[in-house]
């Protein structure tokens, strides 16, 4: 929204996938065209099935794209790049690993575990309210605390593009409004740019800049929304007056 | 978490009805273990059976103080013992090691999957003669003959869990760009822990399987052998003698699994 945000993050050019298994191929995403600028926080709608995880892991580099490119700072993206950090729905800690040992799995992984970035990890924790619970196991904790140690985690090697996958559907209804005003919060505090996939229309809307409607399979991207909420948090967007008139224009082009 | 001290009348009922029970328990286990040793040496003592058939417990003790005398009961435990110890470590480290090269290549998994089946399925008693002639009739052939017993069990429990590995962290660890060998050990061989202590369970059994076995057919000394020699010449008690021993080793070596097991996974 101020011009230093201009700089493109990820961008998508001409991006087609092809699945293939022995019974044949499936066209899962066709020409997909898009930017994601530094500082946006993007939310990916579509109905279930059409591929949105697709998306995600071709952002990631998991997959490779069968045409077109995938580029990261103007680099081809692949697995594992330094800049990326991927949440997934569930939390996906480690129980045999203490929080602490499971927020700093990044840095062992990508061999950065020094001292600093470790402090700087545990700093993290503290600030969001992890700060007693370090010691703790995984399973000593609530769901929302455990999706909030998962975010620690993914922001512990300081990646610059946050890929969030559904990672609030498997909260229940309360502590999913709770998390999602959290990571919101923490995303946007800490200046990180950010896609999430979501078929929840009221979450896209609840913190994104922009939302992307996807079609059905195979995926192509048919709308692209500026929200136009600012800096609202997700709780103050869904007493908006402008909330209801997204959440119908959204879901009718769902339901195209 | 709460305290004797400041628990409620109610808890403190709850866990004195607790406490009573368990004791119940014990007693009843200690009572019928001695309800079936003295019946079994009513009806031998009275003649009801003929003792030459049946044996007794007081003759099983005799005979177990006989051959503690000489010195020949410890030689025989400890020879059972070394094959059912050696075998067993053996096809856990073998068997663990081929699960995890299977787990790492899936070709490899696909070209052997037929063979550990057929494998599997053989009972492993029908290769005696070809273990007598390989490994000739010392220890070798009966720790063979429990690795054997093991070694494909082993593999086929590891392999299912390393294979079991939750998909999604996987996928997890691959965002971060972990490598095979980090996705091994943070990942891979942590999550397939309680798979291990099951496969140790379970291969404990089949060592003493094994190594029985492996002294019916073929054997100088051992428990295996003491049972297998009291049976041809008909003194049943030193089958009993030796079959209660068997009971009480593999009781004991299963203690020490789940020993192992209590410190494998505390945290």
């Amino acid at each position: 929204m101020n011009e230093q945000t201009e700089k493109t993050v990820l961008e998508f050019d001409d991006v087609s996938l092809t699945y293939h298994t022995e019974k044949g191929e499936t066209l899962a995403a066709s020409h997909l065209q898009f930017a994601v600028r530094e500082g946006e926080f993007i939310a990916v709608i579509g109905p279930s099935g059409c591929g949105k995880t697709t998306l995600l892991s071709l952002s990631a580099g998991l997959l490779s794209p069968s045409a077109g490119e995938v580029r990261l700072y103007g680099k081809p993206v692949e697995r594992g790049n330094a800049h990326i950090g991927y949440m997934l729905q569930k939390d996906e800690l480690f129980p045999w690993r203490t929080v602490e040992a499971n927020i700093t799995l990044p840095l062992e992984i990508r061999k950065c575990n020094t001292p600093a970035r470790r402090a700087a990890a545990r700093a993290l924790a503290e600030k969001y309210g992890l700060g007693g619970f370090l010691k703790h196991y995984p399973d000593q904790l609530s769901g929302g605390m455990r999706q909030r140690a998962a975010l620690i985690r993914t922001l512990a090697a300081d990646p610059r593009m946050l890929l969030l996958d559904e990672p609030f559907s498997a909260l229940d209804y309360q502590t999913r409004l709770n998390v999602c005003d959290d990571v919101y919060e923490i995303i946007r505090q800490e200046h990180k740019t950010a896609m999430l996939v979501t078929h929840d229309i009221s979450e896209a809307i609840s913190v994104a800049d922009r939302v992307f409607v996807l079609s059905a399979r195979p995926a192509r991207v048919v709308a692209a929304h500026e929200i136009g909420f600012g800096e609202m948090k997700p709780l103050e967007r869904r007493k908006d007056a402008r909330f209801s008139a997204w959440f119908d224009r959204l879901w009718k082009e769902l339901n195209l | 978490m709460k305290t004797q001290s400041n628990c409620s009348l109610e808890h403190s009922l709850f866990l004195r009805r607790r406490r009573r029970e368990s004791i119940v328990v014990q007693l009843a286990r200690f009572g019928l273990l001695i309800a079936v040793l003295g019946i079994w040496e009513l009806i031998a003592g009275l003649k009801l059976v003929d003792p030459f058939i049946i044996s007794s417990p007081s003759r099983i003790a005799v005979q177990i103080g006989k051959l503690a005398a000489d010195g020949s009961l410890f030689y025989h435990i400890g020879v059972t013992l070394w094959e059912t110890v050696a075998g067993f470590v053996i096809a856990v480290v073998l068997g663990t090691g081929i699960a995890l090269a299977l787990w790492w290549s899936e070709r490899a998994r696909r070209i052997l999957e037929p063979y550990i089946v057929v494998l599997n399925s053989l009972p492993k008693i029908a290769l005696g003669p070809v273990i007598i002639i390989w490994f000739g009739t010392g220890s070798s052939a009966i720790v063979f003959m429990t690795v054997l017993v093991g070694i494909i069990v082993a593999i086929l429990h590891m392999l299912g869990g390393f294979m079991a590995t939750d998909a999604n962290k996987i996928l997890l660890l691959q965002s971060m760009g972990a490598s095979k060998v980090q996705m091994l050990r943070k990942l891979v061989l942590p999550s397939a822990l309680p798979q291990f202590v099951g496969m140790l369970k379970i291969c404990v059994g089949m060592a003493w399987i094994g190594s029985i076995m492996g002294e019916y057919i073929v054997s100088k000394a051992g428990l295996g052998y003491l049972i297998v020699y009291g049976g041809q010449v008909f003194k049943l008690d030193l089958v009993m003698a030796a079959t209660v021993i068997l009971c009480a080793l593999a009781g004991a070596m299963y203690a020490l699994v789940a020993l192992a097991e209590r410190i494998l996974t505390k945290k």
